[in-house]
């Protein structure tokens, strides 16, 4: 039996990857764990291991090539199945074969040229490719809807009607400039309905032609979108603030940064916030869980996922395994995660596996702000920035450090008093830090 | 209105008949004295005699040979199979007699035969009693194929064929004699030809007759708790098919299962399947699911023979599976 490569899931909401190049070529032999390809997904460029042993008889996608999760992308069996193999050639798309097709245009019969297909030639010859439903491919070409835009829900990925009358509902809305005006009112006319139910598509038809032009979202902005909104959508959150001082972290910081300068060794606040949170996480597992409709997930690996912002991305990947890490090894960890997450050479597992998150706006002198929990995690911290404050002190007006933390937790899993406790491990151990290190 | 069962609705048609026509005759194994294997036509001879209520030899190519025979010189004979098991003895009578020699005497001659007979498994009567043939015959053409699942439509469908001049074969379920339903006290027929809707929804399809069609119903029931609603057809006649009542559901549907109780492996669902994806084709919203018996000889032990049935919580999570319900 061969086995059939498929587009893996690497990482919540993945719908869809970009095979960015094949690092091995047909003919090779490859082992588990082997990196066969690098795979471009909404947020990163990830290497794809080999889950298998044998030889990798044929690659179906090429270079380039954008597919859904799940779809084929090679196949790789042992040596005597080479024929085997041979027959997933038929799901190669050819683009030579197309090329071909168009410089030689000569060739084709006169009949051929003189009937031309119904609706947009590249919806045609794409939709062949595609695994979609029967319907689904005719809807797609009524409404001249590309279906290489919508991802399947269907068993396999497979693009059903649904999926396609979800994709007219939300494209219907955008605008349509090639339509000429004159069109535009003629048709805006000849389809009003003056029902309620026809009012918000008769809006948009007449959209006003002075409007700003809508730019399409980026993939990260799509990504953040979904995320953020299922999120908002599903999670009932609430939230707790405290008010740490962080005087004596910020001493035994700089101690520690002092006396291990020549490890190389550079302890930042959020790396202390981080050993923190892991030693809270402990105490208090259920803010580890993850929450499915069909029962929690109790993740006995805490890993902590730090929210980095760039121009064009936000990313939170996760430095795992903090249960085991030293506050050394912490510091160590997210240093190396930064390093990589802006070079883009993170695992996926270092993208999905985040079982709690720290959103730290303190470079940016917020005071204190609320953070959306990320699916299916239960719970993320907020910290601001640690600024000098008045605070009073066994009566006395005193200058301390403060910093505020707000916890955004999620209701179906945990209560406010639950929160409370948690939030109040980190902020005993911030205010008293030598258990961060001892 | 009265509310009978099947067998009873049966007996009421043939008793009719027999009053009504009296070119009407019955004629098959034990059908007189015993009253048939299933008790049909129990009471026939008592009430019409000998000439007209006749047991036979075991011979089913004798009893339908005779029928064909009568019936060319002008009789309307209704003869009793007594299971489709048997009928394989009388195939030939059948299939190159009875369905030809209207064709082959261009018009000359009409066989107006009723032949009844008993198919399906579910018995434990063992591998060579337990198999359902009528999709066998619906594959000829000059046979008409009438497959009840209630009383209403085993009366409404045996009238409509005794006003036939072809041939007929009403495959009658073992299990479903018992079934009770109302009948109109006023005369009415069931054409021939047209399927029946029997609940409707607008998620997928499914197809049955005689036993499947009410496993299509129990199907339709489980899935409705779980919020899909199945359009259930029981298409009563398997030659001359409707497609259009088919066709017609499925693109509304977009889905369609077709459940049989024959062996999958070219069995009367293929048909149907294959009628589904030419005319409905682009209105298909994942592949035509097509339920038969597993491809093994009935077995005799219970807990076998249940397996081997198609049955409606398999059926419900194979339409689940593939339709990502």
């Amino acid at each position: 039996m061969v086995t059939e490569l498929t587009m893996p899931h690497m990482g919540f909401d993945m719908k869809e990857g970009t095979i960015v190049r094949w690092l091995v070529s047909e003919g090779s032999a490859v082992k588990p764990g082997d990196a066969i390809a690098e795979i471009e997904t909404d947020k990163a460029v990830v290497e794809f291991e080999s889950y298998t042993e044998g030889i990798l008889h044929l690659i179906i996608e090429p270079e380039g090539s954008t597919v859904p999760v799940g779809t084929i992308i090679g196949i790789i069996g042992d040596v005597n199945e080479a024929n085997a193999a041979m027959n997933y050639r038929s799901k190669i798309k050819d683009p030579k074969a197309n090329k071909d097709l168009d410089s030689n245009s000569d060739t084709i019969p006169d009949f051929l040229e003189a009937t031309p297909p119904i609706g947009k030639e590249n919806v045609t010859d794409q939709t062949l490719e595609i695994r979609a439903s029967p319907v689904a491919k005719r809807f797609a070409l009524e409404h001249n809807i590309d279906l290489n835009l919508i991802p399947g829900s269907g068993p396999g990925g497979r693009i059903t009607r649904s999926d396609v009358e979800y994709a007219i509902a939300h494209l219907k809305n955008e605008d349509s400039p090639e339509l000429p005006e004159t069109t535009d009112q003629v048709e805006t006319k000849s389809e009003y309905i003056p029902s309620d139910e026809t009012e918000a598509p008769k809006i948009s038809l007449t959209n006003n032609k002075s409007d700003p032009p809508r730019v399409p979202l980026s993939k990260m902005r799509q990504q953040i979108a979904r995320v953020t909104y299922k999120s908002k959508q599903e999670k009932p959150h609430f939230y707790l603030s405290s008010e740490i001082d962080m005087s004596e972290a910020m001493l035994l910081r700089a101690q520690i940064n002092e006396s291990m300068e020549s490890e190389g060794v550079h302890v930042s606040v959020n790396d202390m916030i981080i050993k923190a949170c892991a030693e809270s996480l402990k105490l208090h597992p259920k803010f580890n869980d993850y929450f499915y409709e069909d029962g929690l997930q109790k993740n006995t690996n805490i890993n902590i996922g730090i929210a980095i912002a760039t121009d064009e991305t936000l990313d939170v990947p996760a430095i795992m395994n903090c249960e085991t890490k030293s506050l050394k090894e912490i510091s160590i960890a997210s240093k190396d995660l930064t390093q990589r997450a802006s070079a883009g050479t993170l695992s996926a597992s270092e993208y999905s596996g985040g079982t709690f998150a720290i959103s730290n706006l303190g470079m940016y002198n917020i005071s204190s702000f609320l953070a959306i929990i990320q699916p299916p995690q239960t719970a993320v911290l907020a910290v601001g920035a640690v600024t000098q404050k008045p605070i009073v002190k066994e009566n006395e007006l005193a200058i301390a450090q403060m910093m505020t933390a707000t916890l955004s937790a999620d209701h179906r899993i945990v209560d406010g008093a639950e929160g409370a406790e948690f939030l109040g491990v980190i902020r005993n151990l911030l205010q008293n830090p030598l258990h961060l290190v001892v | 209105m009265v509310v009978i069962d099947l067998r009873e609705a049966i007996g009421k048609g043939l008793k009719e008949a027999l009053i009504n026509n009296d070119k009407v005759f019955i004629m098959g194994e034990d059908v007189g004295e015993y009253g048939g294997a299933y008790s049909v036509t129990k009471g026939l001879l008592k009430e019409f005699g000998p000439e007209r209520i006749m047991d036979t030899p075991i011979s089913e190519s004798v009893i339908v040979g005779a029928g064909i025979g009568s019936a060319l010189a002008g009789l309307r004979p209704i003869v009793e199979i007594m299971t489709i098991n048997f009928s394989l003895l009388a195939m030939d009578q059948i299939v190159n007699h009875a369905a030809k020699l209207r064709y082959m005497s261009n018009g000359q001659f009409t066989v107006p035969i009723l032949i009844r007979t008993v198919t399906g498994g579910g018995a434990q009567l063992g591998a060579t009693h337990s198999q359902s043939f009528e999709g066998w015959y619906a594959s000829v053409p000059g046979l008409k194929v009438i497959v009840p699942s209630t009383p209403y439509d085993a009366l409404g469908l045996m009238r409509s064929a005794l006003k036939e001049d072809n041939p007929v074969i009403m495959a009658e379920h073992a299990l479903l004699y018992g079934v009770r339903g109302e009948v109109p006290n006023k005369w009415y027929e069931v054409p021939i030809g047209k399927a029946i809707v029997r609940t409707e929804g607008n998620d997928v399809t499914i197809i049955g007759h005689l036993k499947t069609a009410h496993i299509a119903s129990e199907v339709a029931k489980i899935l409705s708790s779980k919020g899909k609603t199945a359009e259930v057809i029981d298409i009563r006649t398997l030659r001359p098919i409707d497609t259009e009542t088919i066709v017609g559901s499925v693109k509304k549907t977009n889905r369609a299962v077709v459940i049989d109780e024959a062996w999958k492996t070219g069995g009367f669902a293929a048909e149907i399947a294959s009628v589904i994806q030419e005319q409905a084709f682009d209105y298909l919203d994942g592949p035509v699911i097509r339920i038969g018996s597993a491809d093994v000889p009935s077995p005799y032990a219970q807990n076998l023979e249940a397996a081997m049935l198609p049955n409606a919580k398999e059926i419900t999570s194979t339409i689940e599976k593939t339709f990502g319900f």
